[in-house]
């Protein structure tokens, strides 16, 4: 019997790949990574592999302190370059809750959406150590006081998103109205450090709201609609539950002689998620193992331009009856519905 | 040998996506956030060899008396993402985005720009504007923070940041030979950003390298005292107000003094301003056409919208097309944060509706046809399409503009006029450039080296 698809493969895109020490086996300068055609190849490899969702790591401060990647080009418009030139893979950049401006941060993965036709997705990034404080002239927030910014942030985010309803543009030609202000809302949100009164600039993302990606630990629940969580699978009360896998494969060498490899520059640390370190046939088989136990996966290939081949050619491909195909919208490619909008709800 | 340069017209489009110009109701209006109509105008523009597309910023909805603004075009996307978003679909026309330094950290701004001048490959521009409006502070973490009077001294110290950031990184900071290099980046090369005043202050390491054109293209569009001096200190190109002769020739006059006072040479700042141009086949239908335009842009129940603001209070069982209301207006003067009213006219309302009523008697104007006169001018160009060029071909010979940006009532309808028939006898003229010499917009500007 052939088991319904349930697996969602996504993948995260940034830099060069993400063992640090990776720049050096990408046979390309270290300056290649941060100009559109590299963004452009490396999505567009992610497109026709099938991934459902391509997703761009960042922080305000550079990648690596030390020998390795210093630079990197910031996540939001990365994933807005790709928009015209994709048709079928969601796109979610890591925008800041604690170094931004709520509103800028919701108006910008609003144009996401808008520009993708619904492909548009949010992986929450809480960077607060001091430098990424520092770059808005702050001081790291306490753990207590991240966590209720993070909510606050994505809630109010939300809430903007809802501030127009779907039919507010009417576009009335009798009555000269190009919208109804009735249903255009101010969300008076109210965080602990920061209040907004929208509403948003923007009409409302098609779908409705963007898909929000959070690691698991931050708590958020039903605030996200997706939780990334690591080798404990530990539990989460979000619609979705995706596991984190970082991948070195059999390519030319073997996956742990490039491993070794690549520790020998620079030690890769192990961040919690699961490592898989070997053939292509036995991820296949790691991959069916934990089709019934999470709701997709989130690859980390070591070497973007060694591994990502490989899991296109071999990966994904064996799990074709398994994995979810890409949808209209990410939405669709998830399985998730389209979120009723709060004030349409209240009002009506 | 040196060699007379003919000067050329450089053309930009400014799409504010808000505000009564645009006539939306006309089936012919491309809708308003498909991005496929920012694609296409993108690429329209490029065939016309254009140097820019602008895109206006709001950060907050526009209200009248409490209520959202209803009769205009309203709701956009985030500049800089859009762009983003063009400069995947287009190779050669820059991007320019309007940000505001009052509500937008400085490292945050100057690195979401430095990435869509890097993704464009040089083509970015920042048309830097300033606000100490409170009412919009509603949507930003700290509210109505900056004093009306320190509004630019924010700007300067957030640009000049900005820039520092920018030239971060040196020219050479790759490691001559990356495959064996001991470090990604030559150490050294890569310096950290402090600024510690009471307006900006944050700790930052530039994440990218110099683009192509070495930083975006700084646009300035501020005609008072403070913008005047900003543009003089720091900006490649003004997006000023004034396109009259005289006007225009006076204000280039005072840029180019200010340029001197900073040790600019005169050459290095691009004078465009806005302008809006309605083409005909004759010159009596553009007349006709430019006539058209202002009634449709003042529909009756705009009219009556305009008036409410003026009077404080509900005027919609007026006819627009009937006289003036007789009812007196409240005595509170205009709120002009709201979006939709000038700063000129925060006082003096009563007198302005007696000159109104004075005028709407001795000329027998309706309500709409009062506000046509009032609410809206004249577009400063119209004609055919040789015409314009004819007059457009002497503003740039006498040096009053470099060109203009232009601001569209119809998209893309006037703009596909302007590229197929106006652009053409500009080039008939020698005034414009028959193909994109250069890839960045630095270039296209005919800009030295930044």
């Amino acid at each position: 019997m052939t088991p319904s698809p349930r697996l969602s493969l996504a993948v995260e895109l940034d830099g060069d790949g993400a063992h640090p020490a990776a720049w050096r086996h990408s046979g390309r300068p270290p300056g290649a990574v941060l100009g559109g055609a590299a963004v452009r190849a490396a999505v567009h490899g992610a497109e026709q592999a099938g991934f459902v969702l391509a997703t761009f790591a960042d922080s305000p401060v550079p990648p690596s302190s030390g020998l390795d990647a210093a630079g990197r080009l910031e996540a939001g418009t990365r994933a807005a370059f790709v928009a015209t030139t994709t048709s079928r893979i969601g796109l979610a950049p890591t925008l800041q809750v604690a170094t931004t401006e709520p509103f800028h941060l919701a108006t910008q993965l609003a144009a996401l959406d808008h520009a993708t036709h619904g492909r548009g997705g949010w992986v929450v990034g809480t960077a607060n150590d001091p430098a990424a404080a520092a770059t808005i002239g702050a001081t790291p927030l306490a753990p207590a006081d991240l966590d209720r910014e993070t909510r606050d942030v994505v809630d109010t985010a939300r809430a903007l998103w809802d501030s127009w309803e779907d039919d507010a543009v009417i576009k009335d030609v009798a009555t000269g109205r190009y919208l109804d202000p009735d249903r255009v809302h101010h969300v008076d949100a109210v965080g602990a450090r920061f209040t907004v009164r929208g509403p948003l600039i923007t009409p409302r993302p098609p779908q409705g709201q963007l898909v929000v990606l959070a690691d698991a630990r931050l708590g958020l629940g039903g605030l996200a609609d997706v939780s990334l969580v690591r080798a404990d699978l530990a539990a989460a009360d979000s619609p979705l539950r995706f596991v984190e896998v970082e991948v070195v494969l059999d390519a030319e060498e073997p996956a742990v002689d490039r491993l070794a490899a690549l520790d020998a520059d620079t030690v890769w640390e192990p961040s919690g998620a699961l490592r898989h370190v070997g053939s292509a046939d036995a991820l296949v088989t790691l991959l069916r193992e934990l089709a019934g136990v999470v709701d997709g996966v989130r690859f980390h290939p070591a070497v973007q331009a060694v591994d990502l081949p490989i899991l296109a050619d071999r990966v994904l491909p064996a799990l074709a009856a398994l994995r979810r195909s890409p949808g209209r919208t990410l939405r669709e490619s998830l399985g998730l519905p389209r979120p009723v909008n709060r004030f349409a709800a209240s009002v009506r | 040998m040196s060699r007379i340069q003919q000067r050329r017209l450089h053309l930009g489009v400014f799409f504010t996506g808000v505000g009564p110009q645009t006539l939306w109701a006309d089936p012919r209006s491309a809708p308003q956030m498909a991005i496929e109509t920012f694609v296409d105008l993108a690429r329209l523009l490029e065939r016309g060899l254009f140097d820019a597309f602008f895109l206006g910023e709001g950060l907050r909805v526009r209200e009248n008396r409490g209520r959202v603004h209803d009769l205009d075009v309203a709701g956009r996307p985030d500049a800089i993402t859009q762009l983003a978003a063009l400069a995947g679909a287009t190779e050669r026309i820059g991007l320019v985005a309007t940000q505001n330094t009052t509500y937008n950290y400085p490292a945050d701004l100057a690195r979401r720009l430095a990435a869509l001048d890097l993704l464009s490959d040089g083509r970015a521009g920042w048309n830097i504007v300033t606000t100490d409006n409170a009412w919009t502070g509603e949507n930003f973490r700290h509210g109505g923070w900056l004093p009306h009077d320190r509004r630019y001294e924010r700007a300067t110290q957030f640009v000049e940041a900005a820039k520092a950031l920018w030239a971060g990184w040196e020219p050479d900071w790759e490691p001559a030979d990356e495959g064996r290099a001991k470090s990604w980046s030559r150490p050294g090369a890569i310096e950290t950003v402090e600024r510690g005043t009471d307006l900006v202050e944050f700790t930052a390491t530039p994440t990218v390298p110099a683009s192509r054109q070495g930083r975006p293209v700084l646009f300035q569009a501020g005609d008072s005292e403070g913008g005047r001096e900003l543009a003089a200190r720091h900006a490649d190109v003004v997006f000023s107000a004034h396109t009259a002769v005289e006007p225009a020739a006076a204000y280039a006059a005072d840029l180019r003094a200010r340029l001197a006072r900073h040790d600019r040479a005169p050459d290095s700042l691009r004078i465009l301003p806005g302008a809006s141009v309605v083409l005909g086949d004759t010159p009596a239908e553009a007349e006709e056409k430019a006539a058209w335009v202002r009634r449709e842009q003042v529909t009756g129940p705009r009219a009556l919208s305009y008036f409410e603001q003026y009077w404080g209070t509900d005027l919609s069982a007026y006819d627009p097309d009937g006289p003036l209301p007789d009812i007196e207006p409240t005595d509170a003067e205009l709120d002009p944060s709201r979006g939709t009213i000038s700063i000129e006219r925060r006082t003096g309302k009563r007198a302005l509706i007696d000159r109104w009523r004075q005028r709407a008697a001795a000329e027998n104007l309706s309500i709409r046809e009062l506000a046509i006169e009032v609410s809206s001018s004249r577009p400063p160009f119209v004609g055919t399409p040789g015409q314009v060029a004819d007059v457009w071909a002497r503003y740039v010979r006498e040096r009053v503009v470099d060109g203009f940006n232009l601001l569209p009532y119809l998209v893309p309808q006037a703009l596909t006029d302007v590229v197929e028939r106006l652009v053409p006898e500009l080039q008939d003229r020698g005034v414009y450039r028959t193909e994109y010499e250069g890839t960045t917009l630095r270039e296209h500007l005919e800009l030295g080296p930044a």
